[in-house]
This record gives structure tokens, C-alpha cells and sequence, in this order.
């Protein structure tokens, strides 16, 4: 049970108001939007909003509300908004469309997604996701993405990460770069008629609150170093995850929390941090130098055929392993699913037979994904038409060809379903801070499903906070907040003081070797599998090497200028005190749900064990202060709909 | 099979866009050819960073080959030897131990040096904001169903809709042309019915932006197609000086 100990405090009262609308889940929106109050047109130029962040979720934010009259100022840090980490998205999209007549529905999107979140998510919020998921693939399509098509001429649908209809949209392998290259065409259409000012390069570093309200940012001009401070009458953030907390991920190099963070430490709760999704096909790690894991579509899975050796440390090449003496462990445990069980537990049974000592290639942390069998039965074309591009991506990196033998794969570091705190509205508890897209912890629950990230970012923004932002303007009415405001002043001294601070710092090692050392040690005690112990040693370690970095760390050149070290050593900073939150929100979850496993915490079978008589409650922290132990509040999780069973897919 | 080479590296140095820059010399020791090209210049970043000495700058992001950040003139070949990949994705292999790499940033008139390897873009951006989108509002989209497409357009549609956005197709250029990116915006939207509506608007308002940011014409060299890391087809210039001409007699 989760009293409070030395390592966190608990709330007296939760004081949390996730703002629900009432009525039969099917209802609430709908009713949610006619309840809520409107801004009459001609005052809507009056509002100014800045979305900081312009991937799937911050360009549909900020074109959709331009679209409405808002003044909308978009901040990225990439040379422009092309470029955010959603471009990277391969799979798909998912969309209750039920295009394929095979049995799907809202209802049916709506009930997965709670299931596959390991009831640990709010129905009202997926609920709502899955009613808007059909408009998603209208608005894309008439934007011009090419999504993939029949003969007749109509979308192709497939069927993807275990779902059992096909409801995954797609665009060849880059469905992400497709839906992000629609949404920044919206976004510069918007700039073009003058309704969104585009701040590219730009990185905020903290948030500005004034009596309790946010209401603006202070940002670093990435090209002259110049501080800039805005203001605005709303925030929000869609800056994506914080998978980067682990070093190695299959995010891009510059996904951060630090806007999260700032956030959080000017009084935003972050909730569920511990959650993060480990997918399980990902090309190997293969030596120090590494810099990031790259993705192989879970799409493989469709096809290709996981194994490993039954004797340990086997060394024989794979051809040269007969049949009886390979071990398809996914196939024999979960008859039903087979290879396409859910991502959180494909990857700890690769973990399991890599620890038995039974995994492949040279560091032994890999398992076999073969399609040997797929080619003899459709043929080579088939399987070149399906995967090509991937096969030749994988070869490109590991010079090896999975034609002829079996591609080598481990789980990797992919998502994090934890985020800022937010309400139904999209608002976290400090109003006027909206949080969108993968920043906030809304609809995944402990565990994401397949092609549902993009669907989330897009809902947020086309669909969701263009209606809220509304309702809040409405009722707040303007800020009246300016750059000159005291407190803007000082918020922006504080971000400059720190870096001075940073540029200061002439220590002997290089911002990465901090990076490396806190992601492995997050790898090994926060990562697939955790455990009190490790967790407890992590946060001592954690602490020390906090220490460590203020002490040894060197920040090289100027901070009016470009300076790339000087980013990299705030976003470490950040990271090495976000990760402690991090183990604290694991530590104090003694239970196993989604992909969160705590190895106290299994059935008799090893699979994830909830305990929802302790812990059916999304955990949203406050902060005290670096190192000082966080207060926990707890929105409790009412499910009216869904009925809370073990997950099973055997 | 992994092993290490040593290399000689020439970067291109230049500390901001007023500045004169210079080629400097460094050593890459040690780099494993199972690293990605990128990951080599992270070697050595690190270690002038633990010397003091400013790492090298550069673009990069996903390191998947998609986001389109990353991007440098290797041995004179935008994004290096191998053809039909980013910079990210060309792995050491592709270097024999001892070799001297020269390593400087596109250069054109389009895209102003930022520092060292880091070039501003942003002209493809406005290029895009003249008329690279459809004008449609959220919430009036008919059903994605309403119009069928044949499945050869909509995939011609995707071969020009993979552009990146690198900026290799100029670097590459002897005109410093940017061509081929605006031509395979243009094309994927004219090969779409969506697209309709705005084509002769489009066509002529993108041209326009692109002679404006100062890149050159397209006099036919195909340096672009040979250099890009998703295989744009030159077609799409046809094409798009097809639409343009369609335009004009349109308009008059
Ligand atoms: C390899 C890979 C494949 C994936 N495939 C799929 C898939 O097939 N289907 C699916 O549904 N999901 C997939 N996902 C997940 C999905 O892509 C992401 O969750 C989603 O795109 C996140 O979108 P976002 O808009 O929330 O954030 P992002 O796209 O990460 O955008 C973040 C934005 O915030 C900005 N930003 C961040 N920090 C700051 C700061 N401090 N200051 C200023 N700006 C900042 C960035 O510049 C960027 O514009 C995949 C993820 C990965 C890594
Ligand atoms: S870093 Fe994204 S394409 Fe190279």
C-alpha cells in the first residue's frame, strides 16, 4: 500500500479535479462540447496562445486554432517543424473507421485501448479518443497524405500490434512523416495567412505562472543565444516524451523533458512517470559509440518468427540450429496470440530467455526474428513488397541480410505513457497550461497500443484542445500579462543565471558520459523489470551522480551563440533530476501493470499482476524541491464500463 | 565483421555566419565501423569537448534517415559515398582505415551558413507557406471515402510526398537549384484530385518563392536525383514545369 515513507509523501486530499462530464460514456463528449462555453468570434484575434512544440500534436494545436481566430505563436527546436520526432513514426495510425466490415467500433477502439493500458487509463478520455480517431482520417486525406490504397481505390487498412480487426491506417513505412507533413502543411498555411508566428529554433526553459495562471514562456534563440520572453493568455505544451531519460531509445537525439520539467518544477504535477513502453523489435545495441536504437517495425511480427536456441549459449550460426533444438518461446506460451502479444510482453520474454542465457549474437542480448518460413510459404517478392524497405534499412545498419539470415532484435526503450498531469480538458492543475500529445499521461494508461500515438497527438490537437482552450479562454478571460511583468523579469534572470552557471562548468568530462551512465543505470533498475532493491540503489546513485555532473561536467564555448554542448548539458541536467521522480513513482507502485513490472508482482505464470484494490489510481507528483521527497496525489480510476480482468493471451 | 579505423578528418569550421571560416584538421581514433557516420563525429565531439575545444556543429535529430536534419558535403558527395542514404545511416564501413574525409556544409546561396556544418532552411520552409498545402480547415473534411483515388496515383503521390526536406538536392546542384524539392510538393499535389483546386495557384506562387530565396535554375545537370536520400525521380521537375507552364496559359 502506498503510505508515506522516507522516499515520498502523500497528499491529505487529492485535490485533483479530472473535470469528467457526466452521462453514459458515449454521451460525455458530445454533451461535454454543448456545455462548454464559447468565444464569440471577433474576440478570438484578442486571444493569444503559444503551443510550444509543433510535432503531431503541437502543429494540428496550432493550425487548428489559428484556424479559429486565436493568435497562435508555435516554438520547435529543430531548424523547422518538419523535422519533429513524429516524423519518425513507421506503423500507422489507428482509426475505429471499421473500412474492413470486420467487427470494429468505437466501442471496440475505446474497450482495446483500456485493456491493452492495463486498465490504468481514464474511460471518459479514451473514450472521446476513439469517438474522434474517424474525423482524423478524414482531415488527413483531404490534406493530401497518401495514405496506402486498394485497387478500387479505396484506404488500405492492416492489422497491427495484436489487434484482432484491421484498423491501422498507412502510408508505406513512414505513416508518421506522411501525418506530421500534413499537419506542418496546415501549420504553414496558418503561418502564411499570419495567424501563427513560427519560432523555430528556439528551446524553452521555463514557464512563466502568475497568481497560480500560466501564461507565458521563457524561450533560448538557439542560433544567437538570446533569451526571449513571451506571454499569451494560454500555454501549451506538446513536447513530446522523455524516453531519452534511459540515454539509448529509439527517440530522436533531441527529445527531452525539459519543458515537461520546468513545468513541473514551477508546480505542474507530473503523473505516472514511471511508465515507459519498451518495444521489443529493435535492432541491437552493438557497442559504446552507440547513439540511439533504431525501430523495427512491429509489423515484422506479423510475418517473421521469434526464437532462440533452446541450449544456452549455443553458438552454431542459426541455419545451422535444427528445428528441434530452437525454442519459439512466443508461440508455445501464448498459443492464441503467438508472435503478436503486445509489446510489453514480447519484450520481457525477450528479456527472460536472454537472462536464462539463451540469447543470440555477440553480446547475447538478442533473439531471432526469422521469416524463413514466410518466404517458403508467399514467396520472396511478397515478403520484399511487404518489408522491403525495412530489410534494407536493417542491412544498411548491421551489414547483415535478413533474406538469408534471421534478423537479430532486442526491446529498446520506445514511449512513455507518463506525462504532465491533465485534466478532461487537456489542462493540468495549473491553469491555463495545456499539455498535448505524448507530453501528457492521458490515454495510454501503463501501456500504449500499436499506431495509437499518432492517433492521441492528432486527436489532441484537430480535435480536442481547439474545443477546450475555448471553454478556459472564455472563462479566464486575457492575462494582461506582458514580457515587462516582475515575474517574467525574473524568470527569465533565473534561466540566465543557470546559464552562466553552465558555461562556467570546466570539469573534465563530457556532457554524454553523464547521459550514458544515467541511461544505463535507469536501463538496469528502471527498465523492463524492476524491483525495490534496484530501485532503492538507483535513487541513491541518482543523487550522486547529480553531484557528480555539477562538479566534473565541462560546458565548452560561448552562450551567445550557437552552442550544442550548452543544450545537450541543460537537457542532461534535466533528465538526471527527472529520473529520480521516475524510480520514486516505480518504487512506490509495488504493483506490476502494463509496462511497468515490478518482479515482486507476478502470477504464478510471470505475467504482470495488478493489485487494484491498492493502486486503480493515476499517480500525479508534486514537487518540493531537487532531492526533496515529492508529495503523491491520487486521482482514483472509476471504470464503468470496462470490467478489470488479468490480461490474457495465451 | 566490426573492427576500428583511424582516420583524418578536414571540418569546416566557421564560428558564426559573419565570420570567415576555416578547414581545421582532427583525428578520429578508434571508430568502430559498426558506427553510424554521425556517431564518429559524436567520438570526436566528445573528446574535444573533455579538451576544452568547441565540438564541431551539426544538424541531426531522428538518426533514422527520415526527420531530414542531419546533412553534410562528404568528400564532396552531399551525405557522403552511398547513394540513396543520409548522412545518419552511412555507416563506417564505407571507410578504409587511414582515409582523409573532408566534411563541409551545403553550401548555396539559399541556405546562409550557421556554424560550422549547421545551414539555415528556412527557405524551404516559406517555400512550403507560398503554397505547398491544401486550404482546408479542420473539421471540413467529407469522409476520407468520399474520393476514391486509383492506386497508381496515390502511390506516384507518395514516391514525391517521401522528400525530406535535407536540402542534399541544392548541395548538390552546380546551380544550387532547389528544384527538386519544390517540384516534388508540387507534383505529389497535382497527382491527388485534393490537390485540384489550388494547382495553378500553387504552382506559380511556389516558383515564384524559390527564384525569390535566391537558389538557382534547373539547367538539367541531375545532380539532385543522383543525391537524394529518398531517390526523388527528376520527372517531378517535368512535371512540375508542365504544371507551371498550365498555369500561365491558364491565368492569361
Ligand atoms: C521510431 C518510432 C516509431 C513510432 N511509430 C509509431 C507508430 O507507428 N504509430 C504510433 O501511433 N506511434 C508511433 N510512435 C510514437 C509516436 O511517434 C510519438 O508518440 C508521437 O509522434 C509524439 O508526438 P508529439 O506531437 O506528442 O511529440 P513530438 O513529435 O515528439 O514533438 C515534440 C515537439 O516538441 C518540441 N520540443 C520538445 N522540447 C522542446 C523544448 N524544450 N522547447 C521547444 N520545443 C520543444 C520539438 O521541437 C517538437 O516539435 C513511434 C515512435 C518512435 C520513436
Ligand atoms: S538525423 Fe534525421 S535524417 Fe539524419
Amino acid at each position: 500500500m502506498a503510505i508515506a515513507t522516507d522516499y515520498w509523501k502523500i497528499a491529505e486530499s487529492a485535490g485533483l479535479d479530472s473535470k469528467i462530464p457526466s452521462g453514459p460514456i458515449g454521451q460525455k463528449w458530445t454533451k461535454h462540447k454543448f456545455d462548454m462555453k464559447l468565444v464569440n468570434p471577433a474576440n478570438k484575434r484578442k486571444f493569444k496562445v503559444i503551443v510550444v512544440g509543433t510535432g503531431l500534436a503541437g502543429a494540428s494545436a496550432a493550425a487548428t486554432m489559428s484556424e479559429l481566430g486565436y493568435k497562435v505563436k508555435a516554438f520547435c527546436f529543430q531548424d523547422s517543424p518538419r523535422r519533429a520526432h513524429s516524423i519518425a513514426a513507421q506503423g500507422g495510425i489507428n482509426a475505429a473507421k471499421n473500412y474492413q466490415n470486420d467487427g470494429d467500433s468505437v466501442y471496440r477502439l475505446f474497450y482495446d485501448t483500456v485493456k491493452g493500458g492495463d486498465y490504468r487509463s481514464r474511460e471518459a478520455n479514451v473514450h472521446r479518443l476513439a469517438e474522434v480517431s474517424v474525423n482524423i482520417i478524414d482531415q488527413c486525406v483531404a490534406q493530401g497524405v497518401p495514405f496506402a490504397r486498394e485497387y478500387g481505390g479505396y484506404l488500405a487498412n492492416r492489422s497491427f500490434g495484436g489487434a484482432q480487426v484491421s484498423r491501422t491506417f498507412y502510408a508505406r513505412g513512414q505513416t508518421g512523416q506522411q501525418l506530421l507533413l500534413g499537419a506542418y502543411s496546415a501549420l504553414m498555411k496558418e503561418v502564411a495567412s499570419g495567424g501563427v508566428e513560427m519560432f523555430p529554433r528556439r528551446e524553452m526553459l521555463d514557464l512563466i505562472v502568475v497568481d497560480g495562471r500560466a501564461c507565458g514562456i521563457v524561450v533560448r534563440n538557439l542560433v544567437t543565444g538570446q533569451l526571449e520572453t513571451h506571454t499569451a493568455d494560454a500555454v501549451c505544451l506538446a513536447t513530446g516524451g522523455y524516453g531519452n531519460v534511459f540515454y539509448l531509445s529509439t527517440n530522436a537525439k533531441g527529445s527531452n523533458v525539459t519543458a515537461a520539467w520546468r513545468a513541473h518544477k514551477r508546480g505542474a504535477y507530473f503523473a505516472n512517470p514511471c511508465y515507459t513502453q519498451i518495444h521489443p523489435t529493435c535492432i541491437p545495441v552493438h557497442g559504446d559509440f552507440q547513439s540511439k536504437l533504431t525501430l523495427m517495425s512491429e509489423s515484422l511480427r506479423n510475418d517473421g518468427r521469434v526464437w532462440v536456441p533452446k541450449k544456452p549459449g549455443d553458438t552454431r550460426p542459426a541455419h545451422e540450429i535444427p528445428e528441434a533444438d530452437r525454442n519459439y518461446y512466443l508461440e508455445t506460451k501464448y498459443p492464441s496470440f503467438g508472435n503478436l502479444v503486445p509489446r510489453d510482453v514480447a519484450s520481457r520474454n525477450a528479456k527472460d530467455v536472454c537472462d536464462a542465457g539463451n540469447g543470440v549474437g555477440a553480446t547475447g542480448l538478442a533473439v531471432y526474428l526469422d521469416f524463413t518460413d514466410a518466404i517458403k510459404r508467399d514467396g520472396m517478392s511478397v515478403i520484399e513488397a511487404k518489408y522491403g524497405n525495412l530489410f534494407q534499412m536493417y542491412e544498411r545498419i548491421t551489414d547483415d541480410n535478413p533474406y538469408k539470415t534471421p534478423m537479430m532484435i532486442y526491446p529498446a526503450v520506445h514511449y512513455t505513457m507518463g506525462g504532465l498531469w491533465v485534466d478532461y480538458n487537456l489542462m493540468s492543475n495549473l491553469p491555463g497550461l495545456h499539455v498535448l500529445g505524448e507530453a501528457n499521461f492521458s490515454d495510454h494508461g501503463a501501456n500504449r497500443l500499436g499506431a495509437s500515438a499518432l492517433m492521441q497527438g492528432l486527436a489532441d490537437g484537430y480535435f480536442v484542445i481547439p474545443y477546450t482552450i475555448g471553454d478556459y479562454l472564455a472563462k479566464a478571460g486575457p492575462s494582461g500579462v506582458t514580457p515587462d511583468h516582475p515575474e517574467a523579469k525574473k524568470v527569465e534572470a533565473e534561466v540566465k543565471q543557470r546559464i552562466d552557471t553552465f558555461i562556467h562548468m570546466t570539469g573534465k568530462r563530457a556532457v554524454n558520459d553523464f547521459h550514458r551512465e544515467l541511461g544505463l543505470l535507469m536501463w538496469d533498475e528502471c527498465g523492463m523489470a524492476r524491483n525495490e532493491e534496484g530501485l532503492k540503489k538507483a535513487l541513491k546513485r541518482i543523487p550522486e551522480l547529480r553531484e557528480e555532473f555539477w562538479q566534473d561536467v565541462n560546458v565548452t564555448g560561448s552562450p551567445g551563440t550557437l552552442n550544442q554542448c550548452l543544450e545537450r548539458a541543460g537537457r542532461v541536467a534535466d533528465f538526471l533530476e527527472f529520473a529520480e521522480l521516475m524510480c520514486t513513482d516505480a518504487l512506490h507502485r509495488s504493483e506490476s501493470c502494463g509496462g511497468h513490472f515490478r518482479e515482486e508482482s507476478q502470477t504464478d505464470e510471470g505475467e504482470a499482476k495488478r493489485k487494484d484494490d491498492e493502486f486503480c489510481y493515476a499517480a500525479a507528483w508534486q514537487y518540493n524541491g531537487v532531492g526533496e521527497t515529492p508529495t503523491l496525489h491520487k486521482e482514483a480510476l472509476e471504470f464503468e464500463n470496462v470490467k478489470l480482468t488479468q490480461r490474457s493471451y495465451k | 565483421m566490426s573492427k576500428t579505423i583511424n582516420l583524418k578528418l578536414r571540418v569546416w569550421r566557421q564560428a558564426s555566419p559573419e565570420q570567415a571560416g576555416k578547414f581545421e584538421d582532427y583525428d578520429a581514433k578508434g571508430i568502430s565501423t559498426d558506427a553510424s557516420f554521425l556517431e564518429m563525429l559524436d567520438v570526436v565531439n566528445d573528446e574535444l569537448e573533455r579538451h576544452d575545444i568547441d565540438p564541431i556543429a551539426f544538424d541531426h535529430d531522428c538518426r533514422e534517415g527520415i526527420c531530414g536534419s542531419c546533412g553534410a558535403v562528404v568528400n564532396g558527395c552531399a551525405h557522403g559515398p552511398e547513394s540513396a542514404t543520409t548522412l545518419c545511416q552511412l555507416h563506417m564501413r564505407k571507410f578504409k582505415d587511414g582515409d582523409v574525409v573532408i566534411i563541409e556544409p551545403w553550401r548555396a546561396n539559399g541556405f546562409p551558413i550557421i556554424k560550422d556544418l549547421v545551414v539555415d532552411r528556412g527557405a524551404f520552409d516559406r517555400i512550403i507557406q507560398a503554397g505547398g498545402y491544401v486550404s482546408i480547415r479542420t473539421g471540413q473534411a467529407p469522409d476520407a471515402h468520399a474520393i476514391p483515388i486509383p492506386k497508381p496515383a496515390a502511390d506516384k503521390a507518395m514516391d514525391a510526398a517521401q522528400c525530406i526536406g535535407c536540402g542534399a538536392c541544392v548541395a548538390a546542384c552546380p546551380n544550387a537549384s532547389a528544384s527538386l524539392f519544390t517540384a516534388a510538393k508540387i507534383n505529389q499535389l497535382a497527382l491527388l484530385p485534393q490537390g485540384h483546386p489550388e494547382r495553378n495557384r500553387r504552382v506559380v506562387a511556389m516558383v515564384e518563392q524559390m527564384d525569390k530565396e535566391g537558389f538557382g535554375s534547373c539547367s538539367k545537370h541531375y545532380e539532385c536525383e543522383a543525391a537524394c536520400p529518398k531517390e526523388i525521380k527528376v520527372e517531378n521537375i517535368t512535371a512540375m514545369n508542365r504544371e507551371y507552364r498550365r498555369a500561365l496559359i491558364a491565368r492569361d
